[in-house]
């Protein structure tokens, strides 16, 4: 890890906090939530949960910007999101879409994501963000041919790429994934702790042992 | 700004290289559509040469909009589009070069197609090169206006045959002055007008359909 030291040193300006104040969200005729309030500042982890059909992906489009809330605001450093200067810069956005195409291969599919998103898009940086998550000697397949957990590991791999300090948004990061797919993202997560990040993420169950501290966030009361 | 253009562009080169004959199916109705009119219209050279170019531009209207209806709907399926939206570029820079990659795949291999189909038709030369001319600048309102379309229509369980009656009557003017461009060839008239309108219609609709096109995919993504 000592590569992404000088990132640091350098030094993105600190994270700005996430919050969500008073949002409602609506899904159709259905009233997901309301009055719900959320903050996520730097070096602070979320996990968010509740039921099926509860609203967790919508809570997680709403504080990405895709999606508006029905009454209250999701601000970024006090600026709504959708107008935050440099918000979409520091955001990673994973939802439960693996965003890889069938008919590219996994280097192509990443390279993709790399560049869209501005990351690093080299060769040597992709591949070592591919054997990270073990992805190896997968990484000339063409995206089809992987089962559903590697599908979820080259996905993954987009978090390794980061070096600065930013906000994951991350929807199931741990679905399909086997026992060392969770671990290697644990690893990353805690890493993004460390310099700075924040993350706001859903998973059925308890991120495990290792994950990182996680406050939970329980959204069944707010129905 | 430009990388990220590059990038869509490229991409979706790519995908249309790997899937062929999917990218070839556009140009294959064309061909089997303006082959068509001899057999239901008669084979009199003189009928079929003043038909020519109204056929030829109806059936590559129909080839483009038969094709755009996927445009967007892939990378929305799979997460994708979102990705796209949530680069912090400009969405009108994604639309616009997923609409340069649509022209690219089906426009070009049209405006390449169509002396072969206006040979067919017994045209004569200068009318087709009157014909390639105003396909070349025809074709991209196509993907343009069908970008616009399949973004308005995303997600929507009929959105094939929506986006055509919705895209269609915008259409209507690149064809009357793409078709009466080689018309006015025949006839022995200036071409300048005819161009000149084509032209303008080009530059207001790559000014303004990547925009729209921009809005309606961030409604279709709430």
């Amino acid at each position: 890890m000592t590569s992404v030291e000088p990132a640091i040193a350098a030094g993105a300006a600190p994270l700005p906090t996430l919050s969500l104040t008073d949002v409602a969200c609506r899904r159709g005729q259905r009233l997901l939530f309301k009055g719900l309030n959320l903050e996520l500042r730097p070096r602070q982890a979320i996990w968010l949960r509740g039921r099926n059909g509860r609203g967790k992906t919508s809570l997680l489009r709403l504080a990405a910007g895709l999606a508006v809330p029905e009454a209250g605001y999701v601000a970024w450093g006090g600026t709504p999101v959708r107008r935050a200067e440099g918000y979409l810069q520091r955001l990673v956005y994973i939802g439960h879409t693996n965003a890889l195409k069938d008919d590219l291969t996994v280097t192509e599919a990443l390279q993709f994501l790399a560049r869209l998103h501005g990351r690093p898009d080299d060769a040597a940086t992709l591949r070592a963000a591919l054997e990270r998550l073990g992805m190896g000697s997968r990484r000339d397949a063409f995206v089809r041919t992987l089962s559903q957990g590697q599908r979820r590991r080259a996905s993954m791999a987009r978090l390794a790429l980061e070096q600065q300090a930013s906000l994951w948004i991350l929807d199931e990061p741990y679905d399909a994934l086997d026992v060392d797919g969770v671990r290697v993202v644990n690893e990353l997560l805690h890493a993004h702790l460390a310099r700075g990040g924040s993350v706001l993420l859903t998973s059925h169950q308890h991120p495990g042992a290792q994950a990182p501290a996680v406050a939970e966030f329980d959204l069944d009361p707010y129905g | 700004m430009t990388s990220v253009f590059s990038a869509v562009y490229t991409r979706d080169l790519r995908l249309a290289l790997r899937r062929r004959v999917e990218a070839l199916i556009p140009v294959v109705f064309f061909l089997v559509a303006v082959s068509l009119f001899p057999l239901g219209v008669g084979p009199e050279p003189q009928t079929l040469r003043q038909i020519a170019a109204g056929v030829v531009w109806v059936s590559a209207l129909l080839a483009s909009m038969l094709s755009v209806t996927s445009v967007y709907t892939g990378d929305h399926a799979d997460g994708s589009l979102e990705q796209m939206l949530l680069s912090g570029h400009p969405g009108y820079l994604i639309a616009a070069a997923k609409a340069a990659a649509h022209w690219t795949i089906t426009g070009a291999p049209l405006v390449l197609a169509a002396p072969l189909i206006g040979l067919l038709l017994g045209m004569s030369a200068p009318a087709l090169a009157t014909l390639m001319a105003s396909l070349l600048l025809g074709t991209p309102i196509l993907s343009l206006l069908g970008g616009l379309g399949a973004a308005l229509t995303l997600g929507l369980r009929s959105a094939g045959v929506l986006l055509i009656l919705l895209i269609l009557p915008l259409a209507i003017p690149a064809l009357i002055f793409g078709a009466g461009a080689v018309s006015a060839v025949d006839a022995g008239q200036s071409t300048s007008g005819h161009f000149s309108l084509l032209g303008a219609l080009l530059i207001v609709t790559a000014l303004t359909a990547p925009l729209a096109t921009s809005f309606a995919l961030h409604i279709a993504l709430e």
